[in-house]
């Protein structure tokens, strides 16, 4: 399903992704595990496409479409979605025409109708209700005035609406209370599927107790250092990413 | 010939056949006009009040005073109003009331005269009523203004009446020569006590490239509340130029809100004097520009007595080419004591190209007072962009929603509903990009 191969990128001209390579499948959970630094962010937004990188080598391929020829939006409508770490307030957008908006883009280029004031509503109400969400947060604008704790179950929420066939998570547990960490986790799991892949980026092992993984990457200094199943982030949790770091510099 | 030539003879052509004519305190009003104007011309371009607004488009362009009897589809009416059971109207087509396409109230709470009437059967004591005071010199607009002002309205609130109905005075210009002007004059008076909401709004159907040239004189009592809205769509080759003069007593309430989205070059300038103590006055605004359009928006607010309060929220958004002006200057005298005066203005530059003059000025003599300002320019932010974008929304719409978000503020402090929709749906009508937002909204 998403197959990256040898990606290099830089921000500003300083080299962040260094020959970065990744395959997820259909219906697998992929973490990705690293120190702060280590080019997390920056992949996730690659994926998204976001400006400012550039990509200096290598390419991504999704459902063996060329991802890094589309933009941001095309992306997203192609079933891209990225879960921010840092979800941005929008001022005078409000919620609901916004989701609406995002909605209809999206159907629209499945091929579906456009969904009507009363079947959007009906939509909403459900996957707020996963999430634990009151709809009073419709009338309000993009994220302005949310805890930190409701901007990323709203991420979620969004996630659970828009149905994307990639789902990238950046840092979605970082500043969850436990109920909120699994509220979220409920969300992701409800949207498992043979037809869906994730990747889920954190830097606590203690999400993936609630989100259960394939498999679990390192990522460091730009580049997988390690990959392997579960047990790999119980043991990075015991040992910290020196470990890693040290066992990647060491010679094989 | 030169331009102050060419009103001078347009004048001596016209004054005969202009409203009251014959009555001597009319003659005298206009001819005293007429020849300050003369004597004193169109404003230099070193005058401060007029540097970023140049006027020698204007002046060349030579506009003649429109002929009244140009036919307008009354369909071609109907997006410029307010529905009917919303609001009483009254219609101006090319500056003279159309009492066909108008709906005013008969005797009660809410009287409405034409100006046109007020001048042939009225007294010498509305010509004071119809002149701003001599806070600031008139300038060379208000003066032609008086001149040649044909028709327009006198407006009175009774002491102690609310209208519940809005007023919608709809200026359209629908002239076949594309160099007409009309100078409509308006005068609001609302009784102690009393309240009332005035739309004004103004809009071409014709050849377009014509001249509004309109003053509007306010006058509230003790405790009288008036909600005025201005809608400026003019056509996007005319010229708008616009005065507004406010003169409040004790505890009354002025609440403006002006959009500016139309006109070549479109300029409103507000003099509100809070005469009385605790008197208060909102004035919020929105200019629109895209093309090579000029918008220039100035306030003058004078804190005269204590414990009055002042508040300006006005934003402004630049596409193309297009220039704007934004000159807020609030001064608190001083025994104007505990006033609070607080300004905001913000910019969003939607091209590289656009270009904004921002200048809030805040001079204050007396020691015990709360005043704030501040003024921003920017672009739309990439961080929301990308936000957006990551949902699927394409770039266009993206923009248009960012856009609406940063204006919409403005239009939601707008009290009447049938008003705020009606705005809002002229503000679409111009937003960029805007083709599935008015949808998108509802
Ligand atoms: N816009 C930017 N400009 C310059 N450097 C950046 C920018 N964004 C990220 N970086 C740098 O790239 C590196 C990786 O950052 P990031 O992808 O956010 O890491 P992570 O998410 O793993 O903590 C860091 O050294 C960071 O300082
Ligand atoms: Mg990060």
């Amino acid at each position: 399903m998403l197959s990256i191969r040898n990606l290099h990128a830089t921000v500003d001209g300083k080299a962040i992704l260094r020959g970065l390579d990744l395959e997820v499948g259909a219906g697998e959970v992929h973490a990705i595990m690293g120190p702060n630094g280590s080019g997390k962010s920056t992949l996730a937004h690659i994926l998204a496409g976001r400006d400012g990188y550039e990509v200096t080598a290598g390419d991504v391929e999704l459902d063996g479409k060329d991802l890094l020829a589309l933009s941001a939006d095309e992306r997203a409508r192609e079933g891209v979605f990225l879960a921010f770490q840092y979800p941005v307030e929008i001022p005078g957008v409000n919620n609901t025409y916004f989701l609406k908006a995002a909605v209809n883009a999206i159907r629209t280029h499945r091929g579906l109708p456009e969904l009507d004031a009363m079947d959007f509503m009906k939509l909403v109400k459900e996957k707020l209700a996963v999430l634990h969400m009151s709809d009073a947060l419709l009338k309000r604008a993009v994220n302005v005035g949310f805890s930190g704790g409701e901007k990323k179950r709203n991420e979620i929420f969004q996630m659970a609406l828009l149905e994307p066939r990639l789902a990238i998570l950046d840092e979605t547990d970082s500043g969850l209370d436990i109920d909120a960490l699994k509220d979220v986790a409920e969300g992701v799991n409800r949207l498992r599927g043979p037809d869906r892949a994730m990747i889920v980026v954190t830097h606590y092992q203690r999400l993936l107790d609630y989100i259960v993984p394939d498999r679990v990457h390192v990522l460091s200094g730009g580049r997988i250092v390690k990959s392997g199943d579960r047990d790999l982030a119980l043991r990075l949790e015991e040992e910290g990413y020196h470990w890693v770091r040290d066992q990647a510099a060491a010679p094989a | 010939m030169s331009a102050v030539a060419h009103y001078v003879g347009e004048f001596a052509r016209r004054r005969d056949t202009l409203p009251g004519a014959g009555n001597a305190w009319v003659d005298a009003l206009r001819g005293d006009a007429i020849r300050a104007f003369e004597a004193d011309g169109f404003p230099s371009s070193r005058a401060e009040d007029w540097r970023y607004t140049r006027l020698g488009a204007l002046e060349r362009k030579g506009f003649r005073l429109a002929e009244p009897g140009a036919a307008v589809d009354p369909d071609a009416l109907d997006p410029l109003c307010l529905p009917l059971e919303a609001a009483w109207r009254a219609v101006f087509v090319d500056g003279r009331l159309a009492p066909a396409l108008s709906h005013l109230p008969s005797g009660g709470d809410l009287r409405v005269t034409p100006l046109a009437d007020a001048l042939a059967d009225g007294d010498a004591s509305l010509g004071t009523r119809l002149t701003p005071g001599e806070r600031r010199p008139p300038s060379a607009f208000t003066r032609l203004n008086t001149a040649f002002m044909g028709d327009g309205a006198v407006v009175r609130v009774e002491p102690g009446h609310t209208v519940e109905r809005p007023l919608h005075l709809l200026f359209v210009t629908a002239s076949a020569d594309a160099g007409a002007a009309s100078h409509p004059r308006l005068v609001v008076e609302v009784g102690a006590g009393a309240s009332l909401t005035v739309l004004e709004s103004y809009a071409g159907v014709g050849a377009g490239g014509y001249l509004t040239n309109a003053l509007t004189r306010i006058v509230l009592a003790d405790g009288a509340a008036l909600e005025h809205v201005k809608l400026q769509s003019e056509t996007d080759d005319a010229y708008h130029i616009a005065s507004v003069d406010v003169r409040q007593s004790a505890s009354s309430r002025y609440v403006h809100r002006v959009f500016q989205l139309g006109a070549r070059l479109g300029r409103t300038e507000y003099d509100v004097a809070l005469e009385g103590e605790g008197a208060q006055c909102t004035l919020d605004g929105l200019f629109l520009v895209a093309g090579r359009q000029h918008s220039d928006l100035r306030l003058r607010i004078e804190h005269e007595s204590p414990e009055c309060r002042s508040e300006q929220l006005f934003k402004g958004i630049l596409d193309g080419h297009s220039r704007g002006v934004f000159d807020g200057r609030v001064r608190v005298h001083p025994d104007a004591q505990k006033s609070d005066a607080r300004q905001t203005n913000h910019n969003l530059l939607l091209s590289r190209d656009a270009e904004v003059d921002t200048k809030p000025q805040l001079e204050i003599y007396a020691d015990d007072v709360k005043c704030s300002h501040g003024a921003t320019v920017g672009q739309l932010d990439d961080n929301m962009l990308f936000y957006l974008r990551a949902r699927g929304i394409d770039g266009d719409t993206a923009r248009a929603l960012l856009t609406y978000g940063f204006a919409r503020d403005v239009v939601d402090r707008i009290t009447d509903d049938a008003v705020r929709n009606w705005v809002a749906d002229a503000l679409f009508a111009r937003l960029p990009d805007a083709k599935h937002l008015r949808s998108l909204v509802e």
